[in-house]
């Protein structure tokens, strides 16, 4: 079958949770398919999600992976504006963040046809 | 061995009071031990218990008990369903009191309540251990809680002992489950890979309807059937700690390995050492499985030695928050609300507001807060928000203000033994 390489967002291949303790944050990306795991650990890069998060000013961004789930961990400081007892943000918790790394773009092979 | 099933029916303080019938009817079908868990304290929510207490001494345990308990307390007893809960909080002799009152009240005949003792630690005799361990982050602070994480030893002990409810204050979440596996299965404190499975199957239970559909759904991508009436989950835990999980029959929600991945990694950090009182617990080789329809198999966690020190999270007074919200709508609705924001930050120059405008593509909200240890500064910034009906930009409505009291959080670790965990009898005095 003749593929072509597309963008599409990170939601369309994984999913995920936010979580919190104090002013850390860790957000799981889940690959729905087995198969698409390695392209996360190719793309959902410990780099892009500082950048991602850049406007929050992480002071760390650290990547666990978990090829047995399909899944990685990442766990990322000082973006929670102190911790949710303190915080001015709306969502304290930070908890909205998972979805602002699905909007990730990310590149993949798909069936010609599909396009 | 007979089995052991643990059902979860509240994930935080302000969870659904209705969740537990669905899971008490389950597990009243149910062979083998069976036990209902409550998880309700989050940082804050004991620090605000602590406040409760002081303004009155009977108060301090969570405030929805009565709504919590009295739909289940008959049945639980009836059927032999242990009930395991750190809805104790601040006050956790009071919570097993009122429990005896409740069962009173309904005619039924005393239950066996044990209280779990130790983890408050906001006494002046402590001051000199935590002064110790935080240094001079604790110089002139107003402490309003300080409390360890105790582990499941407590809980199992009161259980192996004959109690049929376990009134805790802070414990570690997952340690409401790994204390009635301890009981049931009789694993060692020291057993590291079983008690690093039980802990997995108290971390996927103790957020409730998070790993049976809830905080789940996506449209389109996740769907979640009756989501409004979402099961809260229900594990079987096997003699050497694996579990399978599942929810509460005739309910809506779903239990996948996508709901229990996502579950499994919440409030993780490094997968090799999710640290609790009871164990390290490993999750760096587990696997999930689905074994049916709502079924779901955790199996592959190890558990490594405990940590040595016992966690221990103090919260102080940390001043104000105000806040003042207001709406502007149609042609030149940013704009306007910009200018809303400029008037407030003139009129409140050298403050530290922080501004978001919310919904720029419809309506645009304006809200303006800040964080001050002085509460009549932090009113100022609802006042100049309300200011606007008549001094601001044209068509601003629907101002919400509010001040609210800050709390702030520290934590420290201190060693095991400076912490005198146990259970007593609601009777022994």
């Amino acid at each position: 079958m003749k593929t072509a390489a597309r963008s599409v967002p990170l939601r369309e291949i994984a999913h995920g949770r936010t979580g919190d303790k104090g002013d850390r944050s860790n957000i799981s990306v889940i690959a729905y398919d087995a198969d698409h795991y390695r392209i996360l650990v190719a793309q959902v890069t410990e780099e892009r999600v500082a950048q991602l998060f850049a406007y929050r000013r992480p002071t760390a961004v650290k990547r666990y992976l978990l090829p047995k789930l399909a899944a990685m961990n990442f766990v990322i400081d000082g973006v929670l504006d102190g911790g949710v007892n303190g915080s001015l943000n709306l969502d304290a918790h930070g908890k909205s963040l998972a979805f602002l790394l699905l909007g990730l773009e990310i590149t993949m092979d798909v069936p010609e046809e599909k396009k | 061995m007979t089995p052991l099933s643990i059902g979860c029916a509240a994930g935080f303080s302000g969870d659904r009071v209705d969740a537990a019938g669905p899971v008490v009817n389950t597990l009243a079908k149910r062979e083998g031990a069976r036990v209902l868990m409550f998880e309700v304290l989050a940082e804050r929510t004991l620090a605000l218990a602590q406040l409760a207490r002081r303004s009155h001494p009977d108060a301090g345990y969570e405030p929805q008990l009565d709504s919590i308990v009295s739909p289940i307390l008959a049945k639980c007893l009836e059927h032999r369903i242990a009930i395991v809960s750190n809805f104790g909080a601040a006050n956790p002799r009071g919570a097993a009191r009122r429990v005896a009152a409740i069962a009173r009240s309904q005619g039924l005949r005393a239950p066996r309540i044990a209280i779990v003792t130790g983890d408050d630690l906001s006494a002046p005799a402590y001051r000199n251990l935590l002064a110790r361990e935080l240094g001079s982050a604790l110089d002139g602070i107003e402490l309003v809680s300080a409390n360890a994480y105790l582990g499941a030893e407590p809980i199992a002990k009161a259980i192996a002992a004959g109690a049929q409810v376990v009134v805790a204050g802070r414990v570690a979440d997952p340690s409401l489950a790994v204390g009635p596996a301890m009981a049931h299965y009789g694993i060692a404190p020291d057993d590291w890979d079983r008690l690093g499975r039980a802990t997995m199957a108290g971390h996927l239970l103790e957020c409730g309807a998070q790993v049976t559909g809830g905080y789940f759904a996506d449209p389109g991508m996740k769907d979640v059937p009756g989501l409004h009436d979402v099961g809260f989950p229900i594990a079987e835990i096997a003699e050497d700690g694996s579990c399978v999980i599942g929810k509460a029959d005739d309910t809506g929600g779903l239990v996948t390995e996508q709901t229990v991945k996502e579950q499994l990694l919440y409030e993780v950090h490094d997968p090799a050492a999710y640290l609790t009182p009871d164990v390290t617990a490993d999750i760096g080789g587990a696997e999930v499985r689905a074994l049916g329809r709502d079924r779901v198999a955790l199996t592959g966690v190890r558990g490594h030695a405990r940590p040595g020190r016992l966690k221990v999270t103090v919260c102080h007074e940390g001043g104000w928050i105000g806040e003042g919200e207001i709406s502007y709508a149609g042609p030149g609705a940013e704009a306007r609300a910009r200018l809303a924001a400029e008037v407030v930050r003139r009129r409140l120059e050298g403050l530290p507001l922080r501004i978001d405008l919310i919904g720029v593509l419809s309506d645009v909200r304006l809200r303006v807060s800040m964080s001050h240890a002085v509460k009549e500064q932090a009113e100022r910034v609802g006042r100049e928000v309300l200011a606007l009906y008549t001094c601001g930009p044209a068509g601003g409505g629907g101002v919400r203000t509010s001040v609210r009291a800050r709390l702030e959080t520290l934590s420290c670790f201190v060693p095991r033994e400076a912490v005198h965990a146990g259970f007593e009898w609601l009777d022994a005095r």
